[in-house]
């Protein structure tokens, strides 16, 4: 009876939450409820086909690739997060924001240049001829860059820092006890790494190799440039080539269910995580000082990354930006950044607000639609930007055609495509396809707010928006800012859709970009992918400024009242 | 009371701000216009746009894109604000017919300059410029008369030597249907399974990456679109790749060289209809034929046009005339064939 009577007065003012939640899951499903619309209508049954040929290699190659990526950013993310958050050694501070940098390098950028520097034409293979006396490409054996390996490396060196970041966080977040305690107890440090400080940090490594995973296997301008047969390829062959749009509506959802299992991997690392934080974040750790040869290991191992992720692709970019600038900085370009700014700002709040939204209906009343919606919410991530743009412009400009329909016959006259002929059709597939990112962070942000906390701030009779602002939000909006900063970087990167769904005469930096780096010149509009790469850098900057700020904070009055209702 | 923060008035801002900036996109439509769908990438085009412009007064807005506009076109319907679609080949030109989403167009000015040959038998499609499938070798290491036809490059002996790009892309799917057409099913897939063991490398990159890999020493010969070469000319870096080969017109004994077409076709709800068809006639005019094969290397379908210097350099040369939708409906079966032979692995 008494719990009966609680929960009554506990779902008080959660209807608008619902409401909310329950039509975003519906607007971001659509596409996806599209494309499993498409996937029943195919022209042929293609599966034999495929089944007979390329299809085991396509599988395989998939799956070389997301193994191949998830050990390298497994490995680069973590191994310096801990590093950064845990060790002092020369410039360990610059690297806490330098490391972020290669996120905002596109990963078909990268490949274009390193396919430049490496290939037989490149400086590196140039040299190495004019020091043998070697004249063609048979004369002697040189890695070709355009393989798997090539692949696998590039996408790992732009996509680790999704890891980076969340592994980072993470590390900072732990209690110095616990350090301290295994350390006494005589446990090394490697083993107090690998025993305690990893586990705990889990869910939010399994977060970022997960979205870092998804960006691979939506990927495909770096694996059609590097002729890497995955999936996605024989998604856009039996599309294009065959014109079987529903044979190609059954390999991404193919794909989708490959997301799925990450998905599902990644809240089995969650669930098992059943700890709170309740100040964690403000406590200042001392940082071990590193000496003699392990002072440059640390170095070593965080240089690395920075330099081929960033620096070698970025001094590249401002060689090309400089040889080409006349062409380049024209009234156009201007205006690709005006335009490129614009949607992606627009796109990254609302990503946030829907974020939040559904995070905390699910904090209100943890229902299992509410959770299955948040994965269903998530799934347009992993959906290749050309196959989301298509589900979304089918229900889109269906709906508009709907009102059309409506007004011309009450009203007399003609309403067009409101919104699949606008920049709301771009900004709105950006929400559905980011979406993932803003959801994983402040769900996991979400998570480390005890629920004490909800259930004090409720007991003392505030509403749901009251306690979310009052309570909530300063806890989580770090985690907040983070994942709005993450879209708008990948939303100045995002190309198959924008191509698709902008209006007449509309462009943005990525697909000026696209029109000569597709065409192998990308020295011509390398002016374009500076840019990008440095828009990319002030949402980076912004963000290590407020992680190093709130490190150093003492705690703040609302976190140690939030502690003593406890 | 709630009073909202700086922070929160941001975020209420920002989707209202959005919102309006999607509106002012509104303005595009305006006036005197036509709008385009593109396959062809736009600097390739606009030269020609721009012309119209000056000549008429008509705006030519375009969007270009290459995945997806036939589904977006579909979904637009009858509110499509499309008047134009432009292609790069055969192949995308018959899909959209074959959705209905593209009409007939009778005009005697557009009739008269395109041949027959050259647009769809309904006058649904017309060609606009049309390419010629090259090969070409290396001018040190292959020895005149050792290539003439694409059944050569199968031969046996030229083991190794052999580059193309991609059996899934547009224009070797295309090369491909045409042997269907010619040699039936059986003789074009163990054409492509020859062709395929004579390659240097996995095929990787496009039409000029393929010479360039001849210049680099990686392969002797390759299969590329005759305008590349005329575009590498005119570039100071890839004119090196391009002087170490030279130009072959395959089969000229027999059916003559594979070409295809760039083309243009008027949507079956144009908005602005009496537009759309001027800037189809202008395109199909002396002017914009003469700026197709002089900026873009292209041969035009109009005859008696003046072609580039360069192109006329390699002189005239006998075209396989074979029925182009024939080629566009061998198009599956001829990416099929590519995953059987395992032509890209």
């Amino acid at each position: 009876m008494i719990g009966s009577s609680n929960s009554a007065s506990f779902s008080s003012g959660i209807g608008p939450w619902r409401a909310g939640t329950g039509f975003v899951v519906l607007v971001t499903t659509l596409p996806v409820l599209a494309i499993v619309w498409l996937a029943f209508f195919p022209t042929e049954n293609i599966w034999p086909h495929l089944v007979q040929t390329s299809l085991p290699r396509y599988v395989s190659n998939t799956i070389i690739l997301m193994l191949g990526v998830g050990v390298s950013v497994f490995l680069t993310g973590v191994s310096t997060a801990y590093l950064v958050s845990n060790y002092s050694f020369p410039l360990q501070k610059y690297f806490e924001w330098l490391l972020l940098l290669p996120l905002a390098v596109p990963a078909y950028v990268i490949a274009y240049l390193y396919t430049d520097l490496l290939e037989y034409a490149g400086p590196v293979q140039q040299a190495l001829r004019s020091m043998f006396g070697w004249e063609l490409a048979r004369d002697y054996w040189f890695p070709n860059i355009r393989s798997m390996g090539g692949a696998i490396m590039l996408m790992g060196l732009v996509l680790y820092p999704y890891v980076y970041l969340m592994a980072r966080a993470s590390f900072l977040e732990q209690s110095p006890h616990l350090y301290d305690v295994s350390r006494l107890m005589g446990k090394s440090r490697l083993k107090t790494f690998l025993f305690v400080s990893l586990p705990i940090a889990r869910p939010a490594i399994a977060v970022g190799v997960a979205l870092a995973l998804m960006e691979t296997m939506n990927d495909f301008g770096t694996v059609d440039f590097f002729a890497v047969h995955t999936l996605t390829a024989g998604l856009f062959d039996v599309w294009l080539n065959m014109n079987n749009l529903g044979g190609a509506a059954q390999i991404a959802l193919t794909m989708l269910s490959f997301v799925l299992i990450l998905l599902g991997l990644e809240y089995v690392g969650r669930r098992r995580a059943g700890f709170y934080q309740k100040s964690g974040r403000f406590s200042k750790k001392e940082k071990i000082k590193l000496s003699g040869g392990w002072k440059w290991a640390a170095f070593l191992v965080c240089f690395l990354p920075v330099f081929a992720g960033f620096i070698i692709p970025t001094s590249m970019l401002i060689e090309y930006s400089i040889r080409y600038f006349e062409q380049s900085w024209t009234p156009q370009f201007r205006t690709y950044v005006f335009n490129s700014l614009s949607v992606s700002l627009a796109a990254a709040a609302i990503c946030s607000i829907v974020a939040i939204t559904i995070s905390y209906t699910r904090r209100l009343e943890n229902k299992r639609w509410i959770r299955t919606g948040s994965k269903i919410a998530s799934l347009g991530y992993a959906v290749p930007g050309a196959v989301l743009a298509v589900g979304v412009v089918i229900p889109l400009a269906n709906f508009d055609n709907l009102i059309d329909g409506i007004f011309r016959q009450n009203f007399g006259f003609s309403t067009g495509l409101i919104f699949s002929g606008t920049t709301f059709a771009l900004i709105i597939t950006y929400v559905i396809r980011f979406l993932a990112i803003s959801i994983g962070n402040v769900e996991s942000s979400f998570s480390k707010v005890s629920p004490s906390i909800d259930m004090a701030s409720r007991t003392l009779g505030h509403p749901p928006f009251r306690s979310l602002r009052l309570f909530q939000l300063p806890l989580i909006k770090g985690g907040v800012f983070t994942a709005a900063l993450i879209v708008f970087v990948d939303c100045m990167k995002e190309l198959p859709a924008t191509l698709l769904l902008r209006p007449f005469n509309f462009d943005t930096l990525a697909t000026h970009v696209y029109l000569f780096a597709s065409d192998e010149m990308i020295e011509r509009s390398a002016l374009g992918a500076l840019v990008i790469v440095i828009s990319g850098l002030i949402p980076v900057v912004v963000l290590s400024k407020t992680i190093s700020y709130s490190q150093t904070l003492t705690r703040p009055e609302s976190a140690t009242q939030t502690d003593s209702i406890n | 009371m709630f009073l909202p923060s700086r922070a929160n008035l941001f975020s209420c801002t920002l989707p209202l701000l959005s919102l309006l900036f999607c509106a002012s996109t509104f303005a595009v439509f305006a006036a005197e216009e036509v709008n385009v769908y593109s396959y062809r990438k736009p600097e390739l085009i606009q030269p020609m746009f721009d012309e119209f412009t000056t000549d008429t007064g008509i705006t030519v807005n375009v969007v270009f894109a290459k995945k997806g506009m036939l589904e977006k076109l579909k979904s637009e319907g009858v509110n499509s604000p499309a008047d134009l679609v432009l292609t790069v080949d055969i192949g995308r030109l018959s899909d959209i017919k074959n959705a209905g989403l593209i009409q007939r167009v009778e005009s005697e000015i557009i009739n008269s300059n395109i041949p027959s040959n050259m647009r769809d038998t309904d006058n649904q499609w017309f060609g606009i410029t049309s390419r010629a499938r090259i090969i070409v070798v290396s001018k040190d290491r292959i020895k005149d008369g050792t290539v003439t036809s694409y059944e050569d490059l199968a031969d046996p002996k030229l083991k190794g030597l052999v580059c193309t790009r991609s059996g899934k892309h547009a224009y070797m799917v295309a090369l491909t249907a045409s042997m269907i057409v010619h040699e039936g099913i059986e003789g074009a897939e163990q054409w492509l399974a020859d062709l395929k063991d004579n390659l240097a490398r996995s095929p990787e990159g496009n039409d000029r990456g393929q010479v360039k890999a001849i210049r680099e020493g990686v392969c002797d010969i390759a299969v590329i679109n005759h305008y590349y070469m005329y575009q590498m000319i005119s570039d100071p870096e890839q004119k090196l790749w391009a002087d170490a080969v030279k130009v072959i017109f395959p089969n000229q004994k027999d059916r003559g060289t594979h070409m295809n077409v760039s083309g243009m076709a008027m949507t079956k709800h144009a908005p602005n209809r009496e537009n759309a068809l001027l800037l189809m006639e202008f395109l199909s005019s002396d002017a914009a034929q003469g700026m197709y094969a002089q900026l873009n290397g292209e041969y035009t379908v109009k005859p008696g046009i003046p072609l580039a210097d360069a192109v006329i350099a390699w002189g005239e040369f006998k075209q396989d005339t074979v029925d182009l939708t024939a080629i566009a409906a061998n198009r599956a079966e001829a990416s099929k064939m590519a995953d059987r032979v395992a032509y890209d692995d």
